[in-house]
């Protein structure tokens, strides 16, 4: 893969990259040995730009995420390099870790509730947050900066003195997003912020989401299962099968002209309010443990070549300006001869599929 | 797909109701009529020892709707809507406060559970989270005979039979590699099969289903819906689809019936409510679904807010108050005040704030019902300057739908009044192919936008 590092990473944006991910490998120990959750995974993320990670459950999209802020399980191992501000993320103690969690390093969760203490008001959080980072902070700058952050998410000041149950899902998860703003971080992950919402107010916070980008300069990594959510609030895409990152791009590029058959067949399988027909990846996804050889898509891949069997498949840029991960795109060079033979898939029984 | 069209077909005895003849003919398989859940909610300590109640939540509030045989019926809203509480009425888990739901002409509302029993039979469900619906303990074989076992169907070898073809039929085969697995073996989508299998066992006429593939992936979704679609043409089944995803709605519904916070705001013919979606809300949640499309993004308009507090439902029409064409009658109150400014301030800066507040003084009292809103001067101020601040706020945004709702604005006795028009419940009429509740299609049917104060 070194070879194509240099086409890969344009050098001058490299300098101000706030995020920069190498070979990024996160696995858990089991008793069937290993089970590579994230496998050798490259990004970059700069200032202001929300990547959006999206694959299905159990592609490794949340242990990448976690591993990118060192919040992994007991159990599991990372090595390769997160870049951030001159250090290597996954190279310091949870100490270290610790002090850069906030201030510099902000999460939001799926779940507000259980983030917010329920016998403390809002104005009490932001205290705390605040006081936590940022010692000497005086009472007057707390509440403008607070009232400041809940402003930006559309919460009005009479509730700052209101406990957490007081208010609805919505407006909970926008106080979670404030919480995690006010100590202005220059990265954000946000875990699948809107799975648990209904669809108008999903669309409210995606808005604010979408407009983050614009009023600060943060940059955010947004996990999600949603296409759509990453359509419409994310400048670049990368989707996630098996703990690789299989295709990246910009968001409309990759949604209009995906380059990978995965990334094909899961805006495919979508349904959306223009489906007309059902559609499916037939099989399941591999079992990490003991993954196919090759490229682990080619068991489902409708475009298998006898190449995807044999070998792992090298990066490549497309014309449209996606980095992926496919032997459809080549290097030609790369492929043996015969190589481009189609690989007649092996019968999968209907409920290996589900 | 799996599915034999050979294997055992489910038995209808007669008895049980008219023949199908007759039920195609126009007669519901199912029928209810102004259905009311009511909670109610406990208070404190002391309430509950004075026996006092605290009030109610309605989960569901009037509702009425027939299922065909052998359709779909979709019943779609957010969470809150009383679309669970709904599908759980009509299986019998809840017991309704009012109303009648009638399955092939008999009452089942009423219906003791020692009577309901053999109607759980023929009505089914399947719930959203395939994993807590099955025993982790029990494997598939003994998770299946469950059902002919408490029903007192079949015994011995002919249970085995009845379990090898169910599973056979929603596709976990070959039979031997599954039926002696435990839950915890199988991926998100083969437990959903199993909950299936288990739910058709006992040739159920009706299934519903809360939420069946929303817990699945992206890839696995389409299987199941297929495999229900397959199940339905092959069994005569018929569905009862009850989500909060309008996409798969408009894909595997006939007909859908969209809920609001206890009540039917808008039911029709599936492609009839999607090509031309007639209630605000409807249009709302239509605009506002996430789409890959790069052609397509969210709407600039979004209805503010969340569905409200169903121990406290708004005025008149429920949604109103999130609404972007709500007028008059649609049910305006002193919260809608207090929303306003809320709003208005959460959006200046915070020195405006504090003056303005000083002006208005406390606005919680705004919380009551009411057909008038009291704005009292508060220590930075005087009658004046609240009066003064209303006709700001006023002016700013003169589209603002609240406004159309104030009928006038009276000051004197040391207080602002905001006086609104009456409010009324809007009900189900009949417009174009489908029925909706809102006022806009009241008397001719005109789209208005008229009342209160707009100029």
């Amino acid at each position: 893969m070194s070879e194509t590092q240099d086409e890969r990473f344009r050098p001058e944006a490299a300098r101000t990259d706030v995020l920069s991910v190498r070979d990024l490998r996160v696995w858990y120990g089991t008793e069937r040995g290993p089970v590579r959750a994230v496998d050798g995974v490259d990004f970059d993320l700069r200032p202001g730009e929300t990547l959006g990670l999206v694959g299905e459950s159990g592609c490794g999209k949340s242990t990448l995420g976690r591993g990118v802020l060192g919040l992994l399980p007991t159990g599991a191992r990372a090595a390769g390099a997160v870049h951030f501000r001159g250090d290597n993320l996954v190279e310091l103690s949870d100490k270290q870790m610790q002090t850069r969690r906030g201030p510099e390093l902000g999460l939001i969760f799926q779940e507000p509730m259980t983030r917010l203490n329920p016998l403390m008001r809002i104005s009490q959080h932001f205290e705390e947050t605040l006081r936590v980072h940022e010692s000497g902070i005086s009472k007057d700058e707390i509440r403008i900066r607070a009232l400041g952050a809940l402003r930006g998410m559309g919460i009005p000041p009479t509730r700052y003195r209101n406990y957490p149950h007081e208010f609805s899902g919505g407006m909970r998860q926008r106080l979670m997003i404030a919480l995690t703003l006010v100590l202005r971080p220059a990265l954000i992950v946000a875990d699948e912020p809107t799975t648990s919402l209904d669809v108008l107010v999903e669309a409210q916070i995606i808005r604010i989401l979408h407009d983050l980008r614009r009023n600060f300069d943060t940059a955010m990594l947004l996990i999600t299962h949603n296409l759509g959510i990453v359509a419409e609030a994310c400048d670049r895409v990368a989707v996630m099968y098996a703990g690789h990152i299989v295709e990246e791009g910009d968001a409309k590029q990759v949604f209009s002209a995906p380059a990978h058959p995965y990334t094909r067949e899961l805006l495919r399988s979508t349904i959306s309010l223009r489906t007309t027909g059902l559609h499916y990846i037939p099989g399941a996804p591999p079992d990490l443990a003991d993954p196919p050889s090759g490229c682990t898509f080619h068991p489902r891949c409708p475009d298998a070549m006898a190449v995807c069997r044999d070998q792992d498949p090298v990066e490549v840029r497309t014309s449209g300006g996606q980095r992926v991960a496919c032997w459809l795109h080549g290097p030609d060079a790369r492929i043996p001869d015969g190589g481009r033979e189609p690989l007649s898939r092996q019968e999968i029984s209907v409920a290996d599929e589900a | 797909m799996p599915t034999k069209p050979e294997a055992a077909v489910p038995h209808r005895s007669s008895e049980e109701g008219p023949p199908d003849a007759a039920s195609s003919a126009g007669e519901p398989l199912l029928s209810v009529r102004d259905l009311h859940v009511h909670f109610s909610i406990h208070g404190s300590f002391v309430q509950r020892l004075l026996n006092r109640e605290a009030g109610s939540v309605k989960a569901v509030d009037g509702v009425s709707l027939d299922v065909q045989p052998g359709e779909v019926l979709g019943v779609v809203g957010e969470s809150g809507s009383g679309k669970t509480t709904l599908g759980r009425a009509l299986m019998g888990l809840v017991a309704p406060s009012s109303g009648s739901i009638r399955y092939r002409g008999q009452e089942v509302a009423t219906a003791s559970e020692r009577a309901f029993r053999p109607l759980r039979r023929k009505i089914q469900m399947i719930f959203q989270d395939p994993h807590a619906s099955l025993n982790p303990s029990m494997d598939l074989e003994t998770a299946l005979a469950h059902p002919l076992r408490i029903h007192k169907q079949t015994s011995g070898e002919q249970t085995r039979q009845r379990v090898r073809e169910s599973l056979e039929r929603v596709g976990l085969s070959p039979v031997d590699r599954f039926i002696h697995k435990l839950p915890g073996d199988l991926s998100g989508g083969q437990k959903q099969r199993a909950v299936i299998a288990r739910a058709i066992i006992l040739g159920p006429d009706l299934l519903v289903a809360d939420e069946p593939v929303s817990m699945l992936d992206m890839s696995v979704r389409a299987k199941i819906l297929e495999l229900m679609l397959d199940l339905k043409r092959d069994l005569g089944l018929t569905y009862v689809y009850i989500t909060h995803d309008l996409a798969t709605a408009k894909f595997f519904c006939d007909r859908v019936a969209i809920m609001y916070l206890g009540r039917v705001v808008e039911i029709g013919p599936t492609a009839e409510i999607f090509a031309d979606p007639k209630h605000p809300y409807t249009k709302a949640l239509l605009s506002a679904i996430p789409d890959p499309d790069p052609e397509r993004s969210l709407p600039a308009e979004l209805p503010r807010g969340e569905i409200p507090d169903a121990a406290a439902p708004p005025h008149g029409c429920a949604f109103h108050p999130r609404c972007p064409r709500a007028f008059g009658p649609c049910g305006w109150e002193a919260r809608d005040l207090r929303t306003l400014l809320e709003e208005h301030w959460a959006a200046v800066d915070l020195e405006d704030y504090e003056r303005e507040r000083g002006v208005v003084g406390d606005v919680d009292h705004l919380q009551e019902r009411g057909h008038t809103a009291v704005l009292r001067p508060g220590g930075g101020g005087d009658v004046g300057d609240v009066r003064a601040l209303v006709e700001r706020l006023r002016a700013a945004d003169p589209d603002e739908p609240f406004w159309r709702g104030v009928r006038s604005i009276e000051d004197g006795d040391g207080e602002v009044r905001l006086v609104f028009s009456d409010g009324r419940d809007p009900s189900l009429q009949p417009v174009d192919q489908v029925q909706v509740a809102c006022h806009l299609y009241d008397g001719d049917g005109a789209h208005r936008q008229t009342g209160g104060l707009s100029r």
